[in-house]
C-alpha cells in the first residue's frame, strides 16, 4: 500500500500532539503530548524504512524510543519534584522565574 | 505469481483503516479529555495501535518494544506519577492567555497543512518494502542487530551513557536531605496528646467508613449514634475529588434506624 497513508497519519497525530501541548495545563498531559509527537516521528521513520527498503529508519525509532525513554525519567523526576514544592502539577503555577 | 491472485486489498492496508481512526480518536481523547487518567488510557490505545502499525510495517521487533517499553513502561510510569501527585481536580478550562487555545489550534492545522503538503511529496517511488532488508541476515531481529551493532555501534554506547545519565538525574532530583529530624512515635503521640490537651482534638484513631449507613464505600461516610455525620470518617482526597457520598444521600438511613428502633422494641415486647 502506499505509504503516503502512513506519512499523512503521522503528520495528523504530530499535530494533534502540537495542540495538546500548546493548550493543556497539567504538565503530565503536556508532557504526553510530546510523546505522541515522538511517537508520530516513529511511525514516520518505520514508514520511510518500509518505502527505502533498508533497515536505518526502524533503528532510527529504536533510538528515539531510547531518548524518550530517558527524557520521560527525567521529565517525570522534575514534575514530582515541582509538586513536592508546589503541591501542584499545572505549568501556571510554577511561575516562580517569573518577573 | 499470477497477477489476478494478487489481492486488491492487502492486510497492511486492512490494518491501517482499522488503525488509523483509532489511533486519531485516541490522540483527540489525550488532549480533550478533562481528567488526566483518561488521557492515559487514550494514550495507550494511541500506542497499541501504533504498535500494530509497526507489525504492518514489517517492523516485529519495533513492535514488540512499542509494546513492552511504551506501553508497559513509560505508560505505566505516567499512571504511577499521576496516582503519586494526586488526581485530585480535572484540568482547569481557564485560559491564562486570551485566545491561546484558538491559536494553538490554528496553528496546529496549519502545522498538519503544512507537514501533509511537504511529505506528501516526498513519496517519489513505489514503496520497496522490507523483505529484501530483513532477508539480509534471516529476520528482522538479526539484520536490525546486524545495522545497530555494526554501523551504529557508537551511537548506541552513546545511548548507554544517556541512559546512565537520565538514571543518575532521576536519583539526584528525587533525592532530598531532610532539614528537620524525622518525627518518631514518641514525638508523634506526645503531639496528639498535646492537640487533645489544648484543642481538646481526639487523640485515638479516626472513625472508619461507612459504620452505621446503609453502604459499605470507603465514600460513604460513618454516621454517629444521633445520625450526624463524623466528617473525619472520610478521606479528604475523597471529599475533594468529589467521590464522597453526602450523607443526606444515604437514602433510607432515618427509616433504618426507624426501622432498627422499631424491631427493637417488637422484640423486647417478645421477651416480656
Amino acid at each position: 500500500m502506499n505509504p503516503e497513508n502512513f506519512l499523512i497519519l503521522a503528520a495528523i497525530l504530530f499535530s494533534i500532539g502540537s495542540v495538546g501541548v500548546l493548550t493543556r495545563r497539567n504538565a503530565l498531559i503536556a508532557f504526553m503530548c510530546v510523546e505522541l509527537m515522538l511517537n508520530s516521528a516513529n511511525l514516520a521513520f518505520a514508514a520511510f524504512a518500509q518505502m527505502h527498503g533498508n533497515l536505518d529508519g526502524q533503528v532510527a525509532a529504536f533510538f528515539v524510543m531510547v531518548v524518550a525513554a530517558a527524557e520521560v525519567v527525567v521529565g517525570l523526576a522534575i514534575i514530582v519534584m515541582v509538586y513536592k514544592t508546589r503541591r501542584t502539577t499545572s505549568v501556571d503555577d510554577a511561575n516562580l522565574l517569573k518577573l | 505469481m499470477n497477477p489476478a491472485l494478487i489481492p486488491l486489498v492487502t492486510g497492511t492496508e486492512v490494518t491501517f483503516w482499522i488503525c488509523a481512526p483509532l489511533m486519531v480518536l485516541g490522540a483527540l481523547g489525550l488532549v480533550l479529555f478533562r481528567k488526566a487518567v483518561h488521557s492515559v488510557l487514550s494514550m495507550v490505545v494511541v500506542m497499541i495501535n501504533l504498535a500494530v502499525l509497526y507489525a504492518a510495517l514489517d517492523g516485529p521487533f519495533l513492535f514488540v518494544v512499542q509494546i513492552i517499553v511504551y506501553t508497559g513502561a513509560i505508560m505505566m510510569l505516567f499512571l504511577f506519577v499521576l496516582m503519586l501527585v494526586g488526581v485530585d481536580k480535572p484540568d482547569s478550562a481557564v485560559e491564562t492567555i486570551h485566545g491561546q487555545r484558538i491559536l494553538g489550534i490554528i496553528i496546529a492545522v496549519a502545522l498538519a497543512a503544512l507537514l501533509i503538503y511537504a511529505i506528501g511529496g516526498a513519496v517519489t517511488q513505489p514503496p520497496v518494502g522490507m523483505d529484501a532488508a530483513n532477508a539480509a541476515e534471516g529476520g528482522n531481529v538479526p539484520s536490525l542487530a546486524g545495522v545497530l551493532f555494526v554501523r551504529y555501534m557508537f551511537v548506541f554506547e552513546l545511548t548507554a551513557a544517556l541512559l546512565i545519565t537520565a538514571a543518575v538525574g532521576a536519583m539526584v532530583l528525587a533525592h532530598h536531605t531532610r532539614v528537620t529530624p524525622k518525627a518518631g512515635q514518641r514525638v508523634l503521640s506526645d503531639e496528639r496528646m498535646r492537640a487533645y490537651a489544648e484543642r481538646g482534638e481526639h487523640p485515638g484513631t479516626l472513625p472508619s467508613s461507612g459504620v452505621f449507613a446503609t453502604n459499605n464505600s470507603i465514600g460513604a461516610p460513618a454516621l454517629l449514634p444521633d445520625g450526624s455525620v463524623a466528617e473525619r470518617s472520610v478521606s479528604r482526597t475523597l471529599v475533594i475529588r468529589g467521590a464522597a457520598l453526602d450523607a443526606a444521600d444515604l437514602a433510607g438511613a432515618e427509616e433504618n434506624f426507624r426501622a432498627i428502633e422499631a424491631q427493637r422494641d417488637i422484640d423486647k415486647e417478645d421477651d416480656e
